[in-house]
C-alpha cells in the first residue's frame, strides 16, 4: 500500500463517522478503529528505513497556485508518535466503559482526535499540518465541555484560548515564512535552513524580523507542551477533563508540541533557537523544578500528575534547548546531541504511555471513591485492592525514574546528553528529579501505605478486564526499561541524520 | 450562457410580482426552482469555461450616442461570485420556507435582488455594472422594512440611504472617468486603459473606492450592516452579508482599484507612517477587522454578534485588496466567497433555526433553554459555521484568511500582525456566542416557561445547512476548485495591482 | 410678409390651430348638444374630444416633422418638435387621467382652458422672439390661473390660484421688464439679433440687469429658489390634473424656452458677461437643489412632497441650463420631457388616492399595496424614476444630464462641485421618495378595502410605467430625436 500515512490518518475520521452513527454501541466501533490504527502504525513502524530519513513519502499537488503539495512522510519520530497516539487512543477508549451520556457523540470525537494526531504526525506542508493541528484541539475541547468535571466550562475555555492563541502565532510565522520564501514545506525549509540562505531571504523580504517569527513559532508549541509561564490551562484542564482525556491530552496531545519543536522549530529556526538559548534554557529549567515543586503543594491526584506531566516534558524541553548550540566539530559534542535527542524521542513515548496509565489507575480510583482523588481522603489501599496498589505502582516507579523501567532510560540519556552540553541547566534540573521522586513517593504512600481508612475498608480490587486492560501496558514499560533497544534502533538514525542537516 | 442567472432571475421576480395574490406554497416552490435554475447555469457556466481567461457572454450597443454597450463577460473572479450568488440564493429560500406573510412579494423581492447582484458580477460596462448595482438597492429596502424585525424600518431606510448615497460617491467617479477619458465608451477595459493624470485619479479613486466599501461594510462606513442585518429577515440577512456586501468589495476591486490604480500612488508627504491612500484603506480595513470582532464580543443579540462579525470579515477582504499583491488578491476573492457562504449559513442558524422557534436572540435568555441539549442540530451547525469562520483549517475561510495574511505580511507587516490580534477576538466571540447559547450549563435559578418541544428540523433547513457546510468544506478541502480560477483572473488583472503598486 | 409666408405660418401653426379648433368644439358640444347629460358623462365627453384634439396635432406633427422655419419668430428644429410632441403627450395623459374627476361643474370649460394652456405651451417651446415668447407664455399662464382655481368646492383651490397668479403676474412684470431692457439695448426683439448685438457691443451693467430681470422672471416658471414659493400651495390646492399639468407641460415649455434664450444669449455673452448669468443660474440650481431636497425630507402631504421634489429636479435641470452646451441642453430637454412624464402619472395615481381617501397625506397611502396592488406598482416605478434609480428613465435622464454638465468645456471646479452637490443630494431624495413608498407597501392601512379605479385611469398609469421603464432601459429610443452625449 503506497498511501499508508493517509490511511492512517483517514481512517479514525471513517472511525468517527461510523461511531457517531451507531449510538450506544460507539464503543465498540471505536475500539476496533483504534485497533486498526494500532495495527497500521505497527506495520508503518516496521516499513521504516533505517536510514533515518522520511519514508513512506507521499505528495501531490494541492493548491497549485500557492505551490502548496500534499505531503506526507515520517521518520522515526514520526512512526513512533503514530504508535504512541494509536496507543494512547485505545487505552482511553478502553478507559472509557463507563460514558453514557450520548457516547456516540463522544467516541467519534475520540476518533477525531486521534485523526487529528494522526495528521499532525504524518505531515510535512505546513498547510495541511495546521489543519490537523487545529483539528485535534476541537474535539477536545468538546469532550472537555460536554463530558468534563464540575469546573469544566472555564477550563475548556482557557484550554481553547491558550492553545488558539499559540497557532496564531504559528500562523502568522509561517505565513511570514512563505512570503519569504515562496514554501511551507517543512523539508524544503529546512533545507534553506541547513544552506544558511533562509534568514537573509526573511530579512530581504520583510525586514530584520527572523527572531521574531521564531518566537511566534515557539509560542504556538511553548502553550502546547507546556513551557512556563504559558502552562497554567493545564491543571485546570487535565483535572476538569474527563480523565479518559486526560489521558489523551497528556498522553499524545503534549507530545504535539516536543513533535512540532522537533519538526519545525528546530530545523527551520535552530539558529535563532541559539540566539535565545539562554532564555529558553532558563525557561526549561523553571519548568521542570516549578513543575515538580508545583506538584508537591497539590492535593487533587489529577493535579498532581497534571504538574508532573509538565516536569517531565520539562526534561524534553531542556534537553532540546540544550542542543542548540552551533557545530563544534568535537565529536563528543555530537555524541551528546545525540544522546539528548534521543533521550527526548524516548521520553515522549515513554512519558505518553506512563502518563496515560496513571491517569487510567486514577481513572479507576475515581470510580470506586465515588469520584474523589483528594490526595488525603485515602489511606492503606494497598490492603483492599492489592492488585491495584501493585499495578499502579509499576506505573508510578516508572514515572519517578527507577531503573529497570522505561522512564529511566529516557531520563538517563537526557541528562547524559545536557551535562556536557549545558552543566548548569543540568544541575539545577537534576533537583526536579529529586522533587519529583519525593512527590510520588508521597502519593505513594498516602494512598497506599498505611492504616486502611475505615470508608475504604470494601475498597474493590481491580476487575478481570482492567487487569487484562492494563497489564499490556505494564509489560511495555518494563521491556522498553530493559531493552530501549527497541525504539532507539529506529530512532537513533532519525537522531543522526538530523543533526546532520540542522544548523544553529 | 452566463447571462441567463440575470434573465432567469428578473423574470421570476416578474411573475410572482403579477401574482401577488398566488398561494404562499406555489409562490416558494417557484422560487426555489428560479434560483436552483440560476444556480445550475452559473455552475455549468463555472464548469465549462474552467480556468480560461475571460468569457464574453453579450456585447450589443444599447446607446450608441454614449457609446455605451450592454456588455458581459465573465473571468475567473465574476464567474466564482456568480456560483456564489447561487448558492446564497438557494440557501436563503430554503431558509425563508416559513415566510407566511405576503409570500409571492417577497420572493420577487428576493429574486429581483439576486438578479441585481448577478448583473453586477457579470458586467464590463461599468454603466451596466451599475445600473445593476443600483438595482440591488430597493429590493433590500423592502424585504426589511416590510418582513424584518428589530428597528426595521430603521435599519431597511439606514442600508438603503448608504447604499445610495455609497452608489452617487461611485456615480461622481465614474461620470468624471467617463467625461476626462473623452474616449466616448463606459467600457471596463477602455476606462482601465486610458492613463489618467495622477493627480485626478488621487482624489478619484478614494471617492469610488469608499462608495463602494461602504458597501462592503469598511470601517468607519460599517454601521449600517449590523443595524441592517438584524433588521433583516433571515433570508435577507444572508442575503446581505452573503454577496451584497460582496458587491462593494467586487466593485472596488473591478472599478476603483482597475480604472484608477495609481490613485494608491503615494501622496508624497506622509503623517504617522501613512502616505498613501493605499495605507489609508488598509488601515480602516485592519481596524473594522479588529474593531468588528471586538464589538461583536459584547454584544447581547445573537444577530448582532454575527453581524459585526461580518464587518470583520470583510475588513479582511479589503487588507487582502490593498495588499495588491496576487496572494492577497486571491486571498480576497476567496474571502468574498468563503464569507458569503459562512455568513450565511451562520444567520441562518441564528435567524431561522434558533429564533423561528424560540422567538428571542438575547444570548442569556437563550442560555437558559439548554438549546445544547433540546436544538443539538442547531448547536452542531453553529458550531461548525463559527469554527469554520473563524479560520478552522479545512473549511474555506482558513485557506482565504491564509492568503490575506500572505498578502499583508508583505505589504504591510504590522497590519497583518493587528489582523492577527483580531482574528484571535474572532475566536473569542465565536466561542462565547457557542458557550452561552449553547452550552451554558449554569443552574437554571428561575424556571423557564414551559414552550411546546421545538418544531422538528425541516427538510428544507436540512438541505440548506447541508449546501452551505458542504461547499465551505468543499473548498477548504480542495482549494483549488476555486483558486485555479481565480488566480489566472487576478493574474489578469493590470499589473499594477499585483505588482505592490509598482509599475 | 407675403402671402407664402403665411401659408407657411399656417403649416408651422397647424398643430396649435388643431387645438384652438378643438377647444372651440369641445365648448360648442359641452355647452350645447350634451347640456342636458350627467356631469360624469359630459366630463368623459369633453375629455374624449380633448384627447381627441391632442392626438390629432400630434399625428399632424409627427407626420410633418421638418416644416420650415416662420422666420425668426417660431423656429422648427428637432428639439423643437420632440418638445412639442411631448407636450401634446403630457396634455393628453392629464386629459386621459381627468375623465373621471368630479371637481368640476364645467368639464368643457375645463378642457377648452388644458387644451389653450397646450397651445401656449407649444408656441413657447417654438418662439424665437421676445414678444412670441411673451404673449405665448401669457396664454399659457392665463389658462392656467383659471384651471388652478378650478375647484370651486375647496378654498384651498382658490388660494393655489391666487398664489399662482400673484407669483406668476408678478414674473410676467419682471420679465416684461427685462424684455424692454434688452430691447432698448439692441433695438431689436429676436433672440438671435439680440445676440448677434451682444457680441458687438460693448458691457454695459444695463446688460446684467436686463439678464438678471430675464432669469428672475423665468426662475419663477420654473420654480427655482428663491422663486419657488408658490409651488408647494399651488401644487398641493389646485385639482390634480391642474397640478401635473403645471408640473408636466409647463416645466417642459419653461425648460425649452430657458434653453433657446440661454442658447441664444449667452454664448455670445460668453467672451464678456455671460460668466455672470451662468452663476445666477448656479446659484439658483443649487439653491433649488438643497432647498427642494431639503424640504421635502419635512412633507407630510404627498403633493408638496412632490412640489418639493419638483424644486429639486428644476434645479438638476438648471446645471444644465448654465452648463449651455448643445448637449446639455438636449440633457435638459430629456430630462424635462421624461421628468413630466413621470409626474403626470405620480399625480395621476396620487389624485386615484386622493378620490379614495379624502386626502393626501402620507397616511393615506398606508397599506396601498393591499388595496390595490398595481397602482402601487405603478407609483413604485414612478416615484423610483424620480429618485434616479435605474433601470428607470428617471436615472438615465440624470446620467445623461449630469455627463454633459461635466463635459461642458468651460466646465471646471464648479461643475464638478455641483453635480456632487446634486448626486449627494439625490441620495437624500431617495429617503423621502421611500418614506411614501414606505407607506404603500410597509405600513399596514387602517383599511384592506380594494381602492377602485377605472379601466382607462389604470390603463393610462400602467402605460406611463411601462413607458418609464422601457425609456430607461432603451435610452436610445428617445435620444434618436434629442442629441445626446
Amino acid at each position: 500500500m503506497t498511501n499508508l500515512l493517509t490511511t492512517i490518518t483517514v481512517l479514525p475520521a471513517i472511525g468517527a463517522l461510523v461511531a457517531l452513527l451507531s449510538g450506544k454501541r460507539a464503543i465498540r466501533t471505536a475500539s476496533v478503529f483504534s485497533l486498526a490504527s494500532l495495527a497500521l502504525a505497527m506495520r508503518i513502524w516496521f516499513l521504516l528505513d533505517f536510514d533515518g530519513k522520511m519514508s513512506l513519502v507521499e505528495r501531490s499537488p494541492w493548491v497549485p497556485t500557492l505551490g502548496i503539495e500534499y505531503h506526507l512522510g515520517v521518520d522515526g519520530l514520526g512512526a513512533l508518535m503514530l504508535i504512541l497516539s494509536a496507543l494512547v487512543t485505545l487505552m482511553a477508549v478502553a478507559a472509557s466503559r463507563k460514558v453514557t451520556t450520548n457516547p456516540g457523540l463522544y467516541f467519534a470525537l475520540v476518533l477525531l482526535l486521534e485523526s487529528g494526531l494522526m495528521g499532525t504526525f504524518t505531515a510535512l506542508n505546513f498547510f495541511h499540518w495546521f489543519l490537523y493541528w487545529e483539528l485535534s484541539l476541537i474535539p477536545a475541547f468538546f469532550l472537555i465541555k460536554l463530558w468534563g468535571g464540575a469546573n469544566r466550562g472555564p477550563a475548556a475555555t482557557q484550554f481553547f484560548v491558550y492553545t488558539m492563541v499559540g497557532s496564531v502565532g504559528l500562523l502568522l510565522a509561517f505565513l511570514a515564512l512563505f512570503v519569504s520564501t515562496g514554501t511551507m514545506d517543512f523539508e524544503a525549509l529546512a533545507q534553506l535552513a541547513s544552506l544558511g540562505t533562509l534568514e537573509p531571504m526573511i530579512t530581504a523580504h520583510l525586514g530584520p524580523v527572523a527572531l521574531w517569527l521564531a518566537v511566534g513559532v515557539l509560542l504556538g508549541f511553548a502553550v502546547k507542551v507546556p513551557l512556563m509561564p504559558f502552562h497554567t490551562w493545564l491543571p485546570n484542564t487535565y483535572a476538569e477533563a474527563p480523565t479518559a482525556i486526560t489521558m489523551l491530552l497528556t498522553g499524545a496531545m503534549s507530545k504535539m508540541g516536543v513533535y512540532g519543536i522537533l519538526r519545525l522549530a528546530l530545523p527551520i529556526f535552530g539558529h535563532q533557537m541559539a540566539q535565545m538559548r539562554g532564555v529558553l534554557l532558563t525557561l526549561a529549567v523553571l519548568t521542570v523544578v516549578a513543575g515538580a515543586w508545583a506538584a508537591v503543594v497539590q492535593k487533587d491526584l489529577k493535579r498532581v500528575f497534571a504538574y508532573s506531566s509538565v516536569n517531565h516534558l520539562g526534561y524534553c524541553l531542556l534537553a532540546i534547548f540544550a542542543v542548540c548550540i552551533p557545530a563544534t566539530g568535537d565529536p563528543a559534542v555530537t555524541l551528546s546531541r545525540a544522546a539528548a535527542l534521543d533521550g527526548v524521542v524516548l521520553q515522549m513515548f515513554n512519558h505518553g504511555i506512563t502518563a496515560a496509565a496513571i491517569f487510567w489507575f486514577l481513572a479507576l480510583i475515581q470510580e470506586r471513591s465515588g469520584g474523589s482523588l483528594a490526595i488525603d481522603g485515602f489511606g492503606g489501599l494497598r490492603k483492599p485492592a492489592p492488585i491495584l496498589a501493585g499495578m499502579m505502582g509499576i506505573a508510578l516507579f516508572s514515572s519517578l525514574g527507577l531503573p529497570g523501567l522505561n522512564g529511566f532510560v529516557s531520563e538517563f540519556l537526557i541528562f547524559r546528553g545536557i551535562f556536557p552540553l549545558a552543566w548548569q541547566a543540568a544541575t539545577v534540573a537534576v533537583l526536579g528529579l529529586l522533587i519529583t521522586a519525593a512527590v510520588i513517593l508521597t502519593v505513594i504512600q498516602k494512598v497506599f501505605a498505611g492504616p486502611v481508612a475505615e470508608k475504604w475498608a470494601a475498597f474493590p480490587d481491580m476487575n478481570r478486564a482492567e487487569r487484562f486492560g492494563l497489564a499490556p501496558i505494564l509489560t511495555l514499560m518494563l521491556m522498553l526499561g530493559l531493552g530501549p533497544q527497541l525504539i532507539l534502533s529506529v530512532v537513533n538514525p532519525t537522531v543522526v541524520h538530523w543533526l546532520a542537516g540542522w544548523r544553529f | 450562457m452566463l447571462a441567463y442567472t440575470i434573465y432567469l432571475s428578473f423574470a421570476g421576480a416578474l411573475v410572482l410580482a403579477l401574482l401577488p395574490r398566488v398561494a404562499a406554497g406555489f409562490a416558494r416552490v417557484f422560487a426555489l426552482a428560479i434560483a436552483v435554475a440560476g444556480l445550475a447555469v452559473g455552475l455549468t457556466g463555472f464548469i465549462q469555461a474552467g480556468t480560461s481567461g475571460p468569457v464574453l457572454i453579450a456585447d450589443i450597443p444599447w446607446i450608441p450616442a454614449m457609446g455605451i454597450h450592454y456588455t458581459l463577460a465573465a473571468d475567473g473572479i465574476s464567474r466564482v461570485l456568480v456560483v456564489l450568488t447561487g448558492l446564497a440564493a438557494v440557501a436563503g429560500i430554503l431558509f425563508s420556507w416559513t415566510v407566511k406573510e405576503r409570500t409571492s412579494e417577497f420572493f420577487a423581492f428576493f429574486l429581483a435582488l439576486i438578479g441585481g447582484v448577478y448583473g453586477v458580477f457579470l458586467a464590463v460596462d461599468l454603466f451596466v455594472l451599475f445600473v445593476f448595482y443600483e438595482i440591488a438597492i430597493v429590493p433590500k429596502y423592502f424585504l426589511i422594512a416590510i418582513w424584518g424585525s428589530t428597528r426595521r424600518e430603521y435599519g431597511a431606510m439606514k442600508l438603503a440611504l448608504y447604499s445610495f448615497l455609497g452608489s452617487a460617491m461611485v456615480l461622481i467617479g465614474l461620470l468624471a472617468a467617463y467625461v476626462m477619458s473623452g474616449a466616448h465608451s463606459m467600457d471596463l477595459h477602455t476606462l482601465a486603459a486610458y492613463q489618467y493624470p495622477v493627480s485626478f485619479q488621487l482624489w478619484a479613486f478614494p471617492l469610488v473606492f469608499t462608495g463602494f466599501a461602504i458597501l462592503a461594510g469598511m470601517w468607519p462606513f460599517h454601521t449600517w450592516a449590523p443595524t441592517g442585518h438584524v433588521a433583516a429577515p433571515t433570508a435577507a440577512s444572508m442575503l446581505l452579508a452573503g454577496v451584497v456586501m460582496k458587491l462593494g468589495a467586487y466593485g472596488c476591486l473591478r472599478v476603483a482599484m482597475t480604472v484608477f490604480p495609481h490613485g494608491m500612488d503615494p501622496w508624497g508627504w506622509s503623517f504617522l507612517g501613512i502616505g498613501s491612500w493605499r495605507t489609508v484603506f488598509a488601515l480602516l480595513a485592519v481596524i473594522g477587522i479588529v474593531y468588528g470582532a471586538a464589538v461583536a464580543l459584547v454584544q447581547n443579540d445573537f444577530k448582532f454578534v454575527i453581524g459585526y462579525s461580518s464587518v470583520s470579515h470583510m475588513g479582511l477582504v479589503l487588507l487582502g485588496l490593498m495588499t495588491l499583491t496576487q496572494v492577497g488578491i486571491d486571498g480576497a476573492v476567496l474571502q468574498m466567497f468563503s464569507h458569503g457562504v459562512l455568513a450565511g449559513l451562520l444567520f441562518a442558524v441564528v435567524g431561522c433555526i434558533v429564533y423561528e422557534r424560540t422567538h428571542t436572540r438575547d444570548l442569556a435568555i437563550l442560555g437558559k433553554l439548554k438549546l445544547g441539549k433540546t436544538m443539538l442540530f442547531a448547536a452542531v451547525v453553529f458550531a461548525i459555521a463559527g469554527m469554520a469562520s473563524m479560520g478552522l483549517p479545512g473549511f474555506s475561510g482558513f485557506v482565504a484568511e491564509m492568503q490575506v495574511l500572505m498578502g499583508a505580511w508583505q505589504a504591510f507587516p504590522w497590519f497583518a500582525a493587528v489582523a492577527g490580534i483580531g482574528i484571535v477576538v474572532g475566536v473569542a466571540y465565536t466561542w462565547r456566542a457557542l458557550q452561552r447559547v449553547f452550552l451554558n450549563d449554569t443552574p437554571v435559578t428561575e424556571p423557564v416557561e414551559d414552550h411546546a418541544p421545538y418544531a422538528p428540523i425541516s427538510w428544507a433547513e436540512w438541505a440548506g445547512v447541508l449546501l452551505l457546510t458542504g461547499t465551505s468544506l468543499l473548498v477548504g478541502l480542495m482549494p483549488r476548485l476555486l483558486l485555479d480560477v481565480i488566480a489566472p483572473a487576478v493574474q489578469a488583472l493590470p499589473h499594477i495591482l499585483v505588482a505592490g503598486g509598482r509599475g | 410678409m407675403n402671402g407664402a409666408s403665411l401659408t407657411n405660418l399656417l403649416y408651422l401653426t397647424f398643430p396649435e390651430t388643431i387645438l384652438e379648433v378643438a377647444s372651440l368644439v369641445v365648448l360648442v358640444i359641452d355647452l350645447g348638444i350634451l347640456r342636458r347629460r350627467s356631469a360624469a358623462y359630459r366630463t368623459v365627453a369633453a375629455a374624449a374630444f380633448g384627447v381627441m384634439g391632442c392626438l390629432l396635432a400630434l399625428g399632424w406633427l409627427l407626420s410633418h416633422p421638418l416644416a420650415p422655419s416662420f422666420g425668426e419668430l417660431l423656429v422648427s428644429n428637432p428639439s423643437v418638435f420632440v418638445a412639442q410632441a411631448g407636450i401634446l403627450i403630457l396634455s393628453g395623459l392629464v386629459l386621459l387621467l381627468s375623465m373621471r374627476e368630479e371637481f368640476s361643474r364645467n368639464p368643457g370649460e375645463f378642457v377648452a382652458l388644458v387644451l389653450l394652456a397646450t397651445t401656449g405651451m407649444m408656441l413657447v417651446a417654438a418662439a424665437r422672439d421676445l414678444l412670441v415668447i411673451f404673449v405665448a407664455l401669457e396664454l399659457l399662464s392665463l389658462s392656467l390661473y383659471v384651471l388652478a382655481a378650478f375647484n370651486k368646492h375647496r378654498a384651498e383651490s382658490s388660494e393655489a390660484a391666487l398664489k399662482y397668479y400673484l407669483f406668476g403676474g408678478m414674473s410676467a412684470a419682471f420679465l416684461l421688464f427685462g424684455f424692454s431692457y434688452l430691447y432698448g439695448l439692441t433695438g431689436t426683439t429676436s433672440l438671435a439679433g439680440i445676440a448677434a448685438a451682444a457680441v458687438a457691443g460693448p458691457l454695459t451693467p444695463l446688460w446684467i440687469v436686463s439678464l438678471v430681470l430675464v432669469a428672475v422672471g423665468l426662475g419663477f416658471k420654473v420654480a427655482a429658489v428663491p422663486f419657488h414659493l408658490w409651488a408647494p400651495d399651488t401644487y398641493q390646492g389646485a385639482p390634480a390634473p391642474v397640478t401635473a399639468l403645471i408640473a408636466s407641460g409647463s416645466k417642459v415649455a419653461s425648460f425649452a424656452l430657458l434653453v433657446s434664450v440661454t442658447g441664444a444669449v449667452v454664448p455670445a455673452l460668453d467672451e464678456q458677461k455671460g460668466v455672470s448669468w451662468v452663476v445666477l443660474l448656479l446659484w439658483m440650481a443649487g439653491a433649488s437643489i438643497i432647498l427642494g431636497n431639503l424640504g421635502a425630507l419635512v412633507q407630510t402631504s404627498v403633493r408638496r412632497l412632490l412640489a418639493y421634489s419638483a424644486i429639486a429636479h428644476a434645479g438638476y435641470m438648471l446645471l444644465g441650463i448654465a452648463a449651455h452646451t448643445s448637449a446639455s441642453q438636449g440633457a435638459v430637454l430629456y430630462y424635462a420631457l421624461t421628468y413630466s412624464l413621470t409626474t403626470v402619472g405620480a399625480f395621476g395615481a396620487v389624485a386615484i388616492v386622493e378620490r379614495a381617501t379624502g386626502n393626501d397625506r402620507l397616511e393615506s397611502f398606508s397599506g396601498l399595496a393591499r388595496r390595490n396592488p398595481l397602482l402601487a406598482g405603478t407609483m413604485l416605478v414612478y416615484l423610483l424614476s424620480l429618485a434616479g434609480i435605474p433601470p428607470l428613465v428617471g436615472f438615465w435622464a440624470k446620467f445623461n444630464l449630469f455627463a454633459a454638465v461635466l463635459r461642458a468645456p468651460q466646465a471646471g471646479v464648479w461643475s464638478l462641485g455641483m453635480v456632487i452637490l446634486a448626486l449627494g443630494m439625490s441620495a437624500v431624495s431617495l429617503y423621502y421618495y421611500l418614506q411614501v413608498l414606505k407607506r404603500v407597501y410597509v405600513v399596514k392601512g387602517t383599511t384592506e378595502d380594494s381602492i377602485p379605479v377605472h379601466w382607462l385611469e389604470l390603463l393610462t398609469l400602467v402605460a406611463i410605467a411601462v413607458a418609464v421603464v422601457l425609456l430607461g432601459v432603451f435610452p436610445g429610443w428617445l435620444g434618436q430625436f434629442i442629441p445626446l452625449g
